[in-house]
């Protein structure tokens, strides 16, 4: 089974919303969830999801209280793993050690943070095996010769930046992305995800081929964006959702179909792999 | 202390790489090719020929000798960067930037601009080396220095106003690194100050350093000696590391000057090593002023080449180990600086570098009429005449 790995902001459009984005999520077949801590600056995201941040952070919402978010999402019955995705400066104020410990007793899964590169990182990957609270790396189309060294360090999974560029609705990605996956996989003992910029499903059906998995974030944080209104409404929230998960559900109808196809294939090991955050 | 930044980038524990993934392979070729080119003496010949053929170099050292006699202590000069062409230090860099850029067959450049002057020049040099130029400005400072907007377009550079965030300076940076990311196999970025991921505040300080090699031998001429103290305004700190740097292994007193706004003690300053605890900005490891959840806070400075919440790591690193004091100076005493230099020594400073002359000010009277005082004059104020206005207009309404 490939992974389908949606991106959420904590806070977006609020607290109450996110967890119930969260359980939709896990209903429609996310197999995990990354979760945004919003930022006041933001340098690997594009409009969509700096918009997201920015309401989110005028509700209130801090690195601490969105670690807690992931508690209270585990107390409603959220299962998958949930990666924390967040810029290093909330993590160095809050203080690295607390960070894990306070990640881990919430039940957070994994750390991505997109502005510590690997040379930077080295603190964090140790901490990271501590906790067992996986370090996840990321490796972009100029990386070449660093694959090797990052793919040999990767805890989890690897993350593979699909293009040059921040985060964001892409109507084509790269022509070369088929062979940069290829590359990725060939170094790497762990499974290779691919995001930045994939947003449709026939950009799904056609990555799907190429590695273990896949992560939304701006089409997702956009349709939330379009029914802010509605989901805050205890009213209409219901049916929001339901507009939601229907959404979610056709981006991801190619995976589901492959899981359909290759029901009896031993898929399942990988999944275990990924979901224990096991660091190996 | 000469030697640093360290292989990783640091000076001390400040300094590093807080990028995306997909820029640490152009700023490795960026160091690379820099290293080369600071070992290539024909690549310095040729970056002096520019600043000495065409941004007028050396700049004059001027004896302060009316606002000396009046403050009544140490004598006071000032390094004339306001004489440059374009009318800041802001060219030094520009021009030896450009000149990496072009040795590494890039011919597209963006820049991140607050005031204007950092554009300005950049804008300048892409005409005088045929490259093309996208300049990062905040729509807020858009709107405040129409002026600098119109010189740029008419050296054919594009002006890309950004929405996001406050609309200064820091979101103009964070939104040219974005462009950088998406563009980062065919445009080069020319950061304006010792700021940004490493190579970025080294490579600025080499090509700033000329401030302070020619003010040193211009002083020894001048005087015989060395200046007691050395005092210039810090933003970011590109003029005031061009300065310090050739004194720092002497017995020779620094002193950096943020901008303090309406005061250190309001919410309304730019005071980044006075205020801000370390924290990571735009690349890289420094003070910062940020809240206590590690958001980057929006500073307050009259003078928006100061308007900035970070400050560059090597000033972090001089604060820490206590080599450079910083201290400040507000909106209202760096007016009245700028006031007396223009009434006093017939030369308007930008806001900027009267913070610097502000400090001077007070100093001098408390030093021996033995001493010497150097400050660092980084612009003109041509570009701040309409801000000065308000500002004095606003004080008589009150």
């Amino acid at each position: 089974m490939k992974h389908f790995i949606p991106f959420i902001v904590a806070g977006d459009p609020c607290e109450e919303v996110t967890i119930d984005l969260a359980i939709a999520l896990e209903q429609t077949g996310a197999t995990m969830l990354e979760l945004g801590v919003p930022y006041s600056d933001p340098l690997a995201d594009g409009p969509i999801i700096q918009r997201a941040a920015s309401r989110a952070l005028k509700n209130g919402m801090t690195l601490t209280k969105a670690l807690t978010l992931i508690g209270q999402m585990r107390k409603k019955g959220v299962k998958i793993p949930i990666i924390v995705f967040t810029y290093y400066n909330p993590v160095l104020q809050l203080g690295e050690e607390r960070f894990f410990a306070l990640a881990q007793q919430n039940g957070a899964s994994g750390v991505l943070i997109p502005d510590l590169p690997f040379e930077e990182s080295e603190h964090m990957r140790t901490l990271g095996e501590t906790y067992d609270i996986p370090y996840i790396s990321l490796v972009a189309p100029t990386s070449n010769e660093r694959i090797a060294m990052i793919a040999s360090k990767a805890q989890s999974f690897l993350y593979c930046v699909s293009s040059l560029g921040v985060t964001g609705v892409r109507d084509s990605l790269p022509t070369k992305l088929h062979e940069f996956l290829q590359q990725v996989k060939s170094y790497s003992r762990v499974p290779v995800v691919v995001g930045f910029g994939i947003s449709t499903a026939e950009q799904v059906e056609r990555l799907q081929h190429v590695c273990d998995g896949i992560v939304i974030g701006s089409a997702i944080v956009q349709k939330i964006e379009q029914l802010q209104d509605e989901l805050n409404d205890v009213h209409t929230r219901q049916e929001a959702l339901r507009v939601f998960s229907q959404y979610v559900a056709s981006l991801i109808e190619p995976l589901k179909m492959r899981v359909r196809k290759n029901e009896s294939e031993t898929t399942t090991k990988t999944t275990k792999t990924v979901s224990t955050g096991q660091t190996d | 202390m000469l030697t640093l930044p360290n292989e990783r980038g640091r000076f001390g524990m400040f300094g590093g790489k807080f990028v995306p993934e997909t820029l640490m392979r152009p700023l490795a070729d960026i160091e690379q090719q820099l290293y080369e080119a600071l070992a290539d003496p024909s690549f310095h010949a040729e970056y002096m020929r520019h600043l000495y053929e065409y941004s007028g170099r050396p700049t004059a050292l001027t004896f302060a000798k009316n606002l000396t006699e009046r403050l009544g202590g140490a004598k006071m000069y000032f390094k004339r960067e306001d004489l440059n062409h374009t009318g800041a230090h802001k060219i030094n860099n520009a021009i030896g930037q450009a000149l990496l850029a072009r040795r590494m067959g890039k011919r597209k450049i963006i820049a991140e601009t607050g005031a204007g002057q950092h554009g300005v020049a950049a804008a300048t040099v892409a005409a005088r080396f045929g490259m093309e130029c996208k300049v990062f400005m905040g729509e807020e400072d858009v709107k405040r220095q129409a002026l600098n907007v119109f010189r740029m377009k008419l050296l054919g550079a594009q002006v890309i106003p950004v929405t996001s965030g406050n609309r200064t300076l820091k979101d103009a940076t964070n939104e040219a690194i974005r462009y950088w990311v998406e563009h980062c196999d065919d445009h080069f970025y020319m950061i304006g100050s010792v700021v940004g991921p490493h190579p970025y505040p080294m490579m600025v300080r080499e090509f700033q350093r000329i401030i302070g090699e020619e003010a040193r031998e211009q002083m020894l001429k001048a005087e015989g000696k060395l200046p007691h103290t050395i005092i210039a305004c810090v933003g970011g700190g590109s003029n005031a590391i061009g300065m310090f740097h050739p004194f720092l292994d002497d017995d020779v007193e620094c002193i950096g000057v943020e901008a303090a706004g309406k005061g250190v003690h309001t919410t309304e300053h730019a005071a980044t090593i006075t205020k801000g605890t370390k924290g990571v900005i735009h690349g890289s490891l420094t003070y910062v002023l940020q809240d206590e959840h590690g958001q980057i806070t929006e500073p307050y400075s009259i003078s928006a080449g100061l308007d900035y919440p970070g400050v560059g790591p090597e000033h972090a690193y001089l604060a820490h180990i206590g080599r450079v004091r910083y201290e400040s100076v507000t909106d209202e005493e760096a007016i009245a600086a700028l006031q007396m230099t223009a009434e006093m020594e017939g030369i308007i400073p930008a806001i900027e570098s009267a913070h610097a002359l502000a400090k001077a000010f007070q100093i001098a009277p408390l030093r021996s009429r033995e001493e010497i005082i150097l400050v660092c004059l980084s612009g003109r104020g041509d570009k701040d005449v309409q801000t000065v206005m308000n500002y004095l207009e606003g004080d008589e309404q009150e």
